[in-house]
């Protein structure tokens, strides 16, 4: 079982973002735990991307922190040490298998290049890390050498999980990373992922909009509206008894036998919502 | 509902030239559309799905090399050409998934709204652009004469695909092709999309093709829905019936590997490999065969042919003795 009285691995606090006059995050707070999920949902435009690109150092906070493993990373790195280290804490993967890999690189290659960066170790190590890796999410010897345009959707996904995995995260955020691919083999990757956290502890921030997904892989759920959180809770009482009308809204969206797809409405009224 | 079918695609398979090979994309598929009925078309990666809209509406490149019929209003659409051909097209109108991959991002919506009325219709550009912001009301934009003087990027996704549908429904169609146009949108717009799109049709009894890779979207808002697999249909049912009493592995496979959002499973009941593409399918067998959990000898011995089950169709040797069983997959 995961440890779930440790130190949060994952700490943001007050997290806010302007764009322009605009703002795109608003007093957002939470906390994980090692071998904790946290989903973070919302409609398009809601934040949870930006949230995922602050945490990772793509945008910096107007204000608030984020902390990670004890250190703050709310400011940028000030040495190649420091962001590497920083690497090491999380790691992200995309939405689009087919944008988010080095197309001159197979995954043997982009494994190692990351083995070498953030642990230093000797050739015979890193091949032997990187045949666990492309072991652990089920690439065979020939997707392993193969470049990213020879590989479907699928296995480009599963070299990307190895490659963010090769830095040994603590945090894995997962950016809508299940969505662009076919049911079947979405399935394979999310009991993939439920193994590796079961196996290594690795907590995950899943930024998503669906929400059966989201019941799959998480225990806590954050919904936000417009840049603020709206709900929160255990990710199965957020979506068996949703209190907010935004979550209510969401959760009648969700096509089902019987469906009546509501039209538009100011979301606080709450006519949309399901039965409770 | 006329028992005639609006639309009647028969035997129609379709091969590609590609690097000089001709691969097959679409193999002996048939399928009907009735007068004012939602048809889903389901699939994954490389099933035929868009294929087979482009095929309908006559989009297929210039050397595919196409078997079988398809009619429409009973004629046969094949040999279409010219004016016919934008009549034709003019009654079966098509929407994608992603609206701005389909407009000129540097020509006004308003533009873009009319262009088809004003040359292929003669009709004037003032009441074109009035016909455009009545259409506009109808799927919820209030505001029409000013959105159509905006250019697309001024709009966000879900209203740019209301905008799209308003204008493929601009000249009257019978038949909506509708390929995965609420996939990039979120769940709460989509929502909006499926019920713009049910009352549209509730309105004008225009029929929908509707290709997506979501069962569930299918079967919550199509009448009846036909899965797709390797350039085949293997099954097509009344959507009410799919999950509850499928006729085929591969439908009770896809369904059982989604999520549900009322429970977490211990284990996603994955389906072993990868969807495969038509020009992959093993020859002279059942093309999921590698990949399902029934398969016998008999699945091997010979591609499966259309077989008449409970009100539906299935491409499955097995689909009478495997009938009732297929809820419970290995794993469950």
């Amino acid at each position: 079982m995961a440890d779930t009285s440790g130190a949060p691995v994952l700490e943001a606090t007050g997290l806010r973002k302007e764009f322009g006059g605009l703002v795109a995050v608003d007093d957002v707070s939470f906390r994980l735990r090692p071998g904790r999920s946290l989903a973070i949902v919302g409609a398009s435009g809601s934040g949870k991307t930006t949230i995922a690109r602050m945490i990772v150092g793509l945008e910096r906070p107007t204000s608030g922190s984020i902390a990670a493993c004890g250190h703050d990373r709310s400011r940028p790195a000030r040495s190649a040490r420091d962001r590497r280290r920083r690497g090491r804490e999380v790691q992200i993967v995309f939405q689009d298998p087919y944008t988010s890999l080095d197309p001159r690189q197979d995954a043997e290659a982009a494994i190692d290049e990351v083995l070498r960066l953030h642990h230093g170790w000797p050739a015979g190590r890193r091949r032997a890390r990187t045949a666990e890796l492309t072991g652990l999410v089920g690439l065979d010897a020939r997707q392993s050498r193969a470049m990213p345009r020879s590989l479907s959707g699928g296995q480009r996904q599963r070299v990307a999980i190895a490659r963010a995995l090769a830095a040994d995260p603590a945090v894995l955020i997962l950016d809508e990373s299940v969505a662009a691919l076919d049911v079947s083999i979405q399935a394979q990757i999310l009991n993939l992922l439920a193994d590796i956290r079961d196996q290594t502890h690795l907590s995950y921030i899943l930024i998503s909009h669906d929400l059966a997904v989201v019941r799959q892989l998480t225990d806590h759920t954050l919904v936000l509206h417009r840049g603020t959180v709206v709900e929160r809770g255990p990710t199965a009482r957020v979506l068996d008894h949703p209190q907010h009308p935004c979550t209510q809204r969401l959760r009648a969206s969700v096509p089902r036998p019987g469906w009546k797809p509501a039209r538009r409405g100011p979301p606080d009224t709450g006519k949309d919502a399901g039965p409770r | 509902m006329s028992d005639s079918p609006l639309l009647e695609v028969a035997g129609l398979t379709v091969r590609l030239s590609v690097n000089g090979a001709k691969l097959a994309v679409l193999r002996d598929v048939s399928l009907t559309v009735r007068p004012g009925e939602a048809v889903g078309l389901v699939g994954e990666s490389g099933s035929g799905k868009s294929m087979t809209a482009r095929a309908i509406d006559r989009l297929l490149p210039d050397r595919a090399e196409v078997q079988g019929s398809i009619r429409f209003g009973g004629a046969d659409v094949s040999g279409l050409a010219g004016a016919d051909l934008r009549r034709y097209r003019s009654q079966v109108a098509m929407i994608f998934q992603d609206p701005r991959a389909h407009v000129n991002p540097v020509r006004r919506v308003g533009d873009f709204m009319t262009e088809v009325l004003r040359t292929n219709f003669g009709v004037p550009a003032a009441q074109a652009r009035r016909r455009a912001v009545d259409m506009l009301a109808q799927v919820g934009i209030e505001d029409g004469a000013r959105r159509l003087r905006q250019y697309p990027h001024q709009m966000s996704g879900g209203m740019l695909q209301r905008v799209m549908i308003a204008a493929a429904l601009l000249t009257g169609p019978r038949l909506l092709l509708a390929d995965e146009p609420t996939t990039a949108l979120d769940v709460s717009t989509q929502a909006e999309v499926m019920a713009i799109l049910a009352s549209l049709r509730r309105g004008s009894g225009l029929a929908m093709l509707f290709i997506t890779h979501d069962l569930e979207l299918a079967a919550a808002t199509c009448d009846r829905t036909a899965v797709m697999y390797a350039g085949q249909i293997v099954e097509i049912r009344a959507s009410a019936l799919l999950h509850g009493d499928p006729l085929h592995p591969y439908t009770a496979a896809l369904a059982a590997a989604r999520p549900d959002i009322a429970q977490t499973a211990h284990r996603l009941r994955a389906i072993p490999g990868r969807p495969l593409s038509a020009f992959e399918a093993p020859a002279g067998e059942c093309a999921f065969a590698p990949r399902c959990a029934y398969v016998r000898d008999i699945c091997r011995a010979a591609v499966p042919g259309l077989v008449q089950l409970g009100g539906g169709v299935s491409r499955c040797a097995r689909a009478g003795e495997l009938r009732g069983h297929l809820q419970a997959a290995p794993g469950g």
